[in-house]
């Protein structure tokens, strides 16, 4: 704690705390706030007398019930769940390969491999979406989850790798030279031992890559046209505004809901998610 | 039967000659030990025949079957390292069961091969346990065990005794030689310390920069050390080297220096002779000085000031000053010397040691 | 313990246990380059086909003049004199840049601070850090929609706010002003930006060992001095990094502008990003929308190129 007189811990610390956490967390305060409010409550413009932000008095699930019912919301659900999902396995399959091999077999052009791959990191999708959409029609791919399923390990991979050449290179050589005495080929050892013990950095590559995949926009925008393609993000964008209007009971209903998914494996994996960032910081 | 032979090793690291026409012969059931300081080329040695390292040149053959070629899961061996290598995510049981079970053993057999070898290590209690519930003591046994199941041709021991605090270190090393000669089964040892070498081996092959310097057992190493570097590494405290010049008198020849002159045994004389008129170097033990009586011979004695004395209990140890060459004698715990205290101490003639200025080669 | 078990002597030495038989691929794979090579083969592939590839078509396009369904002529550097005296891509790359450019000094600035409150112990930590991390979890899409609702020129409640405290009389156009619109994506971007920065920098001030603190308290440094000389210089390298990513991901950035403003009003908040999609996704433009995200490639390079030398440089120190 802060030595010294009570007054500066409040001032130095406690104040400007609280007003960071106040200001980050205010949005999904509102966001909640939103969905439960019915649409009376909802447009009344904030110069008008009973502007009552804070609360409401008469919480109604109305607006998750149309969101669920009367759109395609959880068709959305079910695809981003689907993609993010088959994206992470994909990315976690070859992440796992190609840093396993960076990190622990000498090979020729070993280094030139490394940096490529993260030169590939630095590349952004909006560098890349528009030949990308022209690739993915060529390859017929267009309209379907595979689009993005076989797009996303692009900037997936490189992450995952990384973060794996991490966790790998901590491993001691001895471990594996170990289990190939014991008779052991190389890829056995590989995948009986190495695997395993690196397991921690497996599950942070993963859940990086689940939040990553779940928050990816521009490709889905622009791979998918059909309403029942949709991934939340987009879905949420294109087809919950009619015209000029905002229907915005939904939309924050909308926001919400798609976001638990990401908050709820993120709350059991806090600890895997910090050191993904961390290690991939200082690696 | 499990001979190792070794021809004409060599090893490269980009530009470092890490391992010299190494030549080796290991007899069937023989416990060798390679000792030398860091950077000698013991464990690159040792790798080689493991199959970790690449050979540059040269051959190794286990059993007359030449192994250059094979992978490490092909080559009957098995490896027990420094820091134990215990895979942390498996029970002691499946630690010990892997080897097994990569050689598609059937599930009968392994059960029956672990029981045994944690009958001999004595640690049938810990299987179900995880290495990080283990001491330094029981990951050995372990490694040990994951050694003893898989019954190898030989036995590779990279420093196992290392990572060990001292006392365990000595109950260790006294099991280890029990265990060998238990098994039989040929082992091949590396350390870098000599007491381990000289306890445990059968045959001891020191080793630096690369190169083999002497092959023998403990005793001979000992008494007969090939060079200066031999006599020197081996034996604790080590042995005590004076630069000395041969001068001949009257049929008998002389070691001299300014700080003493002593007379050289005939047995030594016949090959000291041509070496009349130049500089050797004078080595003796610590344990071959002991302090002059009356009745000694004076030409095998000189006198020395005492520096600093240090009392083991079962020896004493005399740091002395003969001008400007500083020794150590090792003498018996009833003697009474003091600090800054001048005395005599005599040199046993049975042990002396003469070696080359130039090729470091004993005389 | 016993150092042995019952008397049973092994004879070990009468078994000979041949060696296991290998399928062929084991011992294809045994060979140290093979096996390499087989495991970076489905990185390699993929990177290829969906970056390395898209890439070149990109330069492809960007030399014709292709539309959609209409396939395109070869042009030269047609679409880059064309976007060259366009006065609208002008507008994106000021835009580009001074978004980028602010956004990065408050996300630092904030960041920082930040960190070094959370570098103490307190009670709650461990939940402070998780919370504060929601932000940039969350959907970049889901939580600008939530704060476009809080622009809401009719609805905001940030107007009722700063109403209510006295620090304005009439309402803020957060959206329809171009200079608030551009404060507002800049706010946007700020809030999403800072946990990532908080936590980050966190990490790497907790690998500055306390005793450099000490041991300059003792010399008579304060607070200030402290961090200037000893905290600042050792969190640099990690700085650097996060910097290097965070620059190029948001030069690049395109929902958060898409969501809020979609680019206006009247181009006060188009960037590289939505310019490229505005042309050649919304006006089928292909050509020219490659042209403009290409024309993003060589700042970035600089950028990146700039950023890896000081942090080359400070890793010598």
């Amino acid at each position: 704690m802060i030595e010294g007189a009570r007054w500066r811990r409040w001032v130095f610390f406690y104040v400007p705390v609280t007003a960071f956490v106040v200001a980050l967390l205010f949005p999904f305060y509102w966001m909640v706030i939103t969905t439960l409010r019915p649409d009376r409550e909802l447009y009344r413009p904030w110069s008008a007398a009973n502007y009552a932000p804070f609360w409401t008095a008469n919480p109604t699930l109305e607006h998750i019930r149309a969101l669920l019912t009367e759109t395609l919301f959880s068709t959305w659900m079910l695809n981003t769940m689907l993609i993010s999902l088959a994206a992470t396995a994909i990315s976690l399959f070859c992440g796992l390969l190609a840093g396993y091999a960076l990190s622990r077999l000498k090979f020729p052009y070993a280094g030139l491999l490394g940096t490529a791959i993260f030169i590939t990191y630095l590349v952004p999708q909006t560098l890349l979406f528009i030949p990308l959409a022209d690739i993915i029609r060529n390859f017929k791919l267009g309209d379907s989850p595979w689009a993005l399923i076989l797009t996303y390990p692009t900037f997936l991979i490189p992450f995952c790798t990384w973060l794996l050449m991490g966790y790998f290179k901590s491993i001691p050589k001895e471990l594996e030279e170990c289990a190939r005495i014991d008779g052991a080929p190389r890829w056995k050892a590989m995948v009986y031992i190495i695997f395993p013990v690196a397991i921690p950095g497996i599950l942070s590559a993963g859940i990086f890559a689940f939040t990553l995949s779940w928050n990816e926009f521009i490709y889905a925008l622009v791979f998918l046209s059909s309403p029942e393609q949709k991934t939340v993000p987009v879905g949420v964008t294109s087809e919950l505004v009619r015209g000029d209007v905002f229907y915005w009971g939904e939309l924050m209903a909308g926001a919400l809901l798609g976001s638990i998914p990401v908050a709820f494996v993120y709350s059991f994996f806090v600890e895997y998610y910090v050191s993904g960032i961390t290690g991939s910081v200082k690696g | 039967m499990a001979r190792v032979a070794m021809r004409d090793l060599n090893k490269m690291y980009d530009e470092v000659h890490a391992v010299i026409d190494v030549n080796l012969e290991i007899r069937d059931q023989e416990f060798v030990v390679l000792v030398g300081p860091s950077g000698c080329g013991k464990t690159t040695t040792l790798r080689m025949v493991a199959g970790l390292e690449s050979i540059t040149g040269g051959q190794i053959s286990i059993d007359e079957k030449v192994v250059n070629a094979l992978p490490p899961m092909d080559r009957d061996i098995a490896m027990v390292f420094q820091n134990y290598a215990l895979y942390p995510h498996m029970t002691v049981y499946d630690n010990m069961a892997f080897g097994l079970k990569m050689r598609k053993f059937d599930k009968a057999e392994i059960g029956r091969r672990v029981k045994e070898a944690a009958d001999i290590l004595g640690i049938q209690e810990l299987l179900k346990r995880k290495p990080r519930q283990l001491s330094g003591g029981q990951r050995q046994r372990v490694a040990l065990g994951r050694a003893i199941v898989r019954h190898p041709q030989v036995f590779l021991f990279d420093e196992p005794l290392s990572n060990l605090d001292a006392k365990l270190r000595v109950q260790m090393r006294v099991e280890l030689k029990k265990l060998h000669e238990r098994l039989g089964t040929t082992a091949i040892y590396v350390t870098h310390d000599q007491v381990e070498a000289m306890t445990l081996g059968d045959r001891v092959v020191v080793m630096r920069d690369g190169r083999v310097q002497q092959v023998g057992d403990p005793m001979e190493l000992y008494n007969e050390p090939a060079n200066r570097f031999v006599a020197g590494f081996i034996g604790s405290p080590a042995m005590n080297f004076a630069s000395v010049r041969v001068a001949a008198e009257n049929g008998t020849l002389w070691a001299e220096s300014e700080d003493m002159r002593i007379k050289v045994p005939p047995r030594v004389a016949q090959r000291l002779a041509r070496y009349t008129g130049k500089e050797t170097t004078l080595g003796v033990r610590p344990e071959d000085l002991r302090i002059a009586r009356d009745g000694d011979d004076r030409d095998l004695g000189f006198d020395v000031a005492i520096e600093v004395v240090e009392r083991l209990g079962s020896e004493i140890l005399l740091d002395v000053a003969a001008g400007a060459t500083t020794m150590v004698a090792s003498v018996e715990p009833t003697v009474t010397a003091k600090v800054h205290e001048t005395t005599r101490l005599v040199i046993n003639p049975e042990r002396m040691h003469f070696f080359d200025n130039e090729t470091e080669a004993a005389i | 313990m016993a150092p042995y078990g019952s008397a049973a002597t092994v004879a070990l030495r009468q078994e000979y246990v041949p060696a296991a038989r290998r399928g062929p691929i084991t011992r294809l794979l045994e060979d140290e380059r093979r096996l390499a090579f087989c495991l970076m083969l489905p990185t390699m592939v993929l990177l290829a086909l969906f970056i390395a590839y898209p890439f070149v078509n990109g330069i492809l396009l960007a030399v014709t003049d292709t539309r959609v369904g209409v396939p395109g002529h070869f042009v030269g550097l047609d679409n880059f004199t064309k976007i060259w005296s366009d006065d609208i891509f002008h507008v994106a790359v000021w835009n580009t840049c001074l978004y980028t450019f602010v956004t990065t000094v408050f996300k630092l600035a904030l960041g920082l601070w930040l960190a070094l409150l959370l570098n103490r112990h307190f009670r709650g930590k461990a939940f402070m850090r998780a919370f504060i991390l929601l932000p940039f979890i969350i959907p970049t899409v889901l939580s600008t929609f939530a704060w476009k609702w809080m622009f809401d020129p009719t609805f905001s409640v940030l107007n009722w706010l700063l109403f209510h405290v006295g620090i304005i009389k009439t309402r803020i156009n957060w959206l329809g002003d171009p200079t608030m619109a551009m404060v507002s994506v800049i706010i946007v971007n700020v809030w999403r930006g800072v946990p990532f920065y908080a936590i980050s920098l966190l990490a790497g001030l907790q690998t500055i060992s306390p005793e450099l603190h000490e041991a300059a308290a003792i010399d008579g440094a304060r607070a200030w001095n402290r961090f200037r000389h000893v905290t600042w210089p050792l969190l640099l390298p990690v700085t650097l990094v996060i910097v290097l990513f965070s620059v190029i991901q948001t030069f690049a950035d395109f929902q958060l502008v898409y969501v809020l403003t979609g680019g206006g009003p009247a181009n006060a908040t188009q960037l590289f990003a939505t310019y490229a999609y505005q042309l050649g996704i919304g006006t089928g433009l292909l050509s020219q929308g490659a042209a403009i995200s290409l024309a993003i490639f060589p700042i970035l390079l600089l950028v990146v190129i700039v950023q890896l030398i000081y942090i080359r440089r400070t890793e010598t120190l």
